[in-house]
């Protein structure tokens, strides 16, 4: 809250009448209720994983390589989900970063007022649409597209889910850094014409080193989002967990495994239900330790301007 | 002034000169007086740009073309209102509709109170403390975790605790744990717009906090807070994957009773019919996006024309 009376000593003398004595507790359950959420999440997913880890150990959950925990017999090395999460979310990031940047750059150097009004809404929209739409479009779209272009590509394969995920990620690091390019001032620029400098060598020079913090955090955040991303996921890069360098091929995702498995009837209590929770808990850690490295960047490398 | 800032770039180069030229490397500056070459540079960057945002733009056009291309044909009052089957021709989003618009409710109901609770506690009415940072931090966070998450969360709580079943009040409270940390975030925004003149005015004439906040912030802020429930709202109705996991049926050809019931929703639907490989389905599939897409267009739009309607400036 920012400073104001009710901060200060006026404080005490405030009445409080008997009703308002259980709305203001009501609402700090619901304030408290939020770390509760945070708890729960920790404690459930640990909890439930230990009864995993009692039949599979932590060696072979982390150190082998084959995932078949629907078929006899059952492997449960989680480095191949672990693998095509980050080969995927990577491959988007690969190619969402050149082009969120430029736009970013677009909107907040080159583009008039007019053109930002339409252009910011459109990137919203894309942003608003939901995962299963962006599923549908690789699926039905972009797969055939580049199985025309060249016929190895699986009918399930990493590209496809790749491209499409950089699209869904596209609109976060354009915003972000969009944002963070607008807060270097004026006179940095003004400084680079008075040099003789070209736009594009101000930009270049200038403006984009003075907003690195906020392009890398966004660039963070937007992977952690095509991490933990889903539907469209599942629906272009198919089911086959395995270690591949080729994008032409399909390999599961932490995500699309959690759906595969949550799609058929899994009774509570067995092997699947609980390796759930215990590939879960990969997800969870991976995508806190990004967010984390996120804000330490914010944090270290954020310069102030006045 | 200005000179100062640019030294801020590289603290430890005095020359501004040289910072520009280190920064910019033979590519720029060295070409010493080459000035047709560095515009040309310059002016293909721009074009670069342009077309960076071009691609973006035409992917969403492709995108919203190719959907309507292949399900204008399905689209008709009696795609809405038949249920799903076997036989394409027949086929609907009727109980795909109704699913999702009894989660929403129950979604809403119990997540718009504690989130817009939530924030006004943690914006209003608490004192700055570790406390309170903690809880601004806890919230950011839960923002980032992956839906996908919550509807394993929601799995383990809802659905095997509690013992709700693949019911749609368990699907309901798996999205409205997605959801809360947004709206509470949009409504922290909303709060913290509103100028302290407003608070110490009140608090100054006597009032309690709870009257402040009732009579003078909420009042001031309710537009801004509605538009963002609302964008909140729209996000969970396009959401899959938590409801997947909590257990929503992919094949329901019935509505939901009541909120113990099984249900479906339209984006699991649509999930369904995209996952199957006849082309038929596909088709439907997009109709059913058309719809989906049509309605999140509408919400929207009036969450941010209510915006604009109602935004006050305030200094």
């Amino acid at each position: 809250m920012q400073d104001t009376f009710i901060d200060g000593q006026f404080e005490k003398k405030n009445r409080v009448k008997p009703g308002e004595q259980t709305i203001l507790l009501l609402l700090r359950v619901f304030a408290y209720s939020t770390i509760g959420i945070t708890l729960s999440i920790v404690v459930i997913l640990f909890s439930e994983s230990l009864s995993f880890f009692k039949e599979v150990p932590l060696t072979e959950f982390l150190g082998t390589t084959k995932w078949t925990p629907l078929l006899e017999p059952r492997h449960f090395g989680v480095l191949p989900l672990v693998y095509g999460t980050v080969f995927i979310a990577g491959g988007a990031l690969i190619i969402a970063l050149p082009l969120g940047v430029l736009i970013a750059v677009y909107l907040s150097e080159y583009a008039s007022e007019r053109s930002r009004q339409f252009l910011k809404p459109t990137l919203e929209l894309l942003a608003g649409i939901p995962s299963v739409v962006f599923g549908f479009f690789a699926l039905t779209i972009i797969t055939p597209v580049l199985r025309h272009i060249d016929p190895e590509v699986q009918v399930f394969n990493a590209l496809s889910a790749a491209i499409v995920l950089s699209v869904m990620i596209l609109p976060l690091i354009a915003s972000i850094s969009d944002d963070a390019i607008r807060s270097v001032p004026y006179s940095m620029r003004e400084s680079g014409y008075a040099l003789g400098a070209t736009k594009a060598e101000i930009i270049v020079a200038i403006v984009i080193p003075a907003a690195l913090s906020g392009i890398i955090s966004s660039c963070i955040l937007a992977f952690s989002r095509a991490i933990g991303e889903t539907m469209a996921v599942t629906l272009a890069a198919g089911a086959t967990p395995q270690l591949t360098l080729n994008m032409k091929d399909s390999v599961q995702t932490i995500t699309a495994y959690i759906v595969q498995v949550s799609m058929g009837d899994t009774p509570h209590g067995t092997i699947e239900y609980q390796s759930l929770f215990a590939v879960a808990v990969v997800l969870f850690l991976i995508v806190v330790v990004v967010n984390m490295s996120a804000q330490v960047v914010v944090k270290h490398f954020q310069r102030k301007y006045v | 002034m200005s000179t100062n800032d640019l030294f801020l770039i590289r603290e430890n180069r005095p020359n501004l000169t040289s910072t520009i030229r280190t920064s910019c490397g033979d590519l720029l500056l060295s070409q010493k007086n080459n000035l047709y070459r560095r515009k040309l540079i310059d002016f293909s960057f721009r074009v670069i740009c342009i077309l960076s945002v071009m691609i973006a733009i035409s992917v969403l056009a492709v995108l919203l073309v190719s959907v309507a291309s292949e399900g204008w044909q399905w689209l008709s009052w009696k795609f809405i209102t038949s249920f799903p089957s076997r036989h394409v021709e027949l086929s609907g989003i009727k109980s795909g509709i109704y699913g999702s618009i009894m989660v929403i409710v129950v979604t809403m109901i119990t997540a718009i109170p504690i989130g817009v609770g939530s924030a006004i506690y943690i914006q209003e009415l608490m004192k700055e403390s570790k406390l309170r940072s903690f809880i601004k931090a806890n919230i950011s966070n839960l923002a980032g975790i992956p839906s996908i998450i919550y509807g394993i969360l929601g799995l383990a709580i809802f659905v095997r605790i509690l013992g709700l079943e693949r019911s749609v009040l368990a699907g309901a409270l798996a999205l409205s744990l997605v959801i809360l940390p947004i709206i509470i975030i949009a409504t922290s925004e909303a709060l913290s717009a509103i100028p302290n003149s407003i608070r110490n005015a009140a608090i100054a004439l006597g009032a309690t906090k709870w009257q402040m906040v009732r009579d003078h912030i909420l009042p001031n802020a309710w537009a801004e807070i509605l538009t963002g429930v609302i964008l909140a709202t729209s996000r969970a109705f396009g959401e899959t994957a938590p409801l997947l996991i909590v257990g929503a049926l992919s094949y329901a050809a019935f509505i939901p009773e009541g909120i113990f019931d099984y249900f479906t929703t339209l984006p699991i639907q649509i999930f369904n019919w995209t996952g199957r490989p006849q082309s038929e389905f596909h088709e439907l599939a997009a109709a059913g996006i058309m719809v989906l897409l049509g309605i999140l267009l509408v919400t929207n739009s009036f969450a941010i024309l209510l915006r604009n309607k109602f935004r006050r400036k305030m200094t």
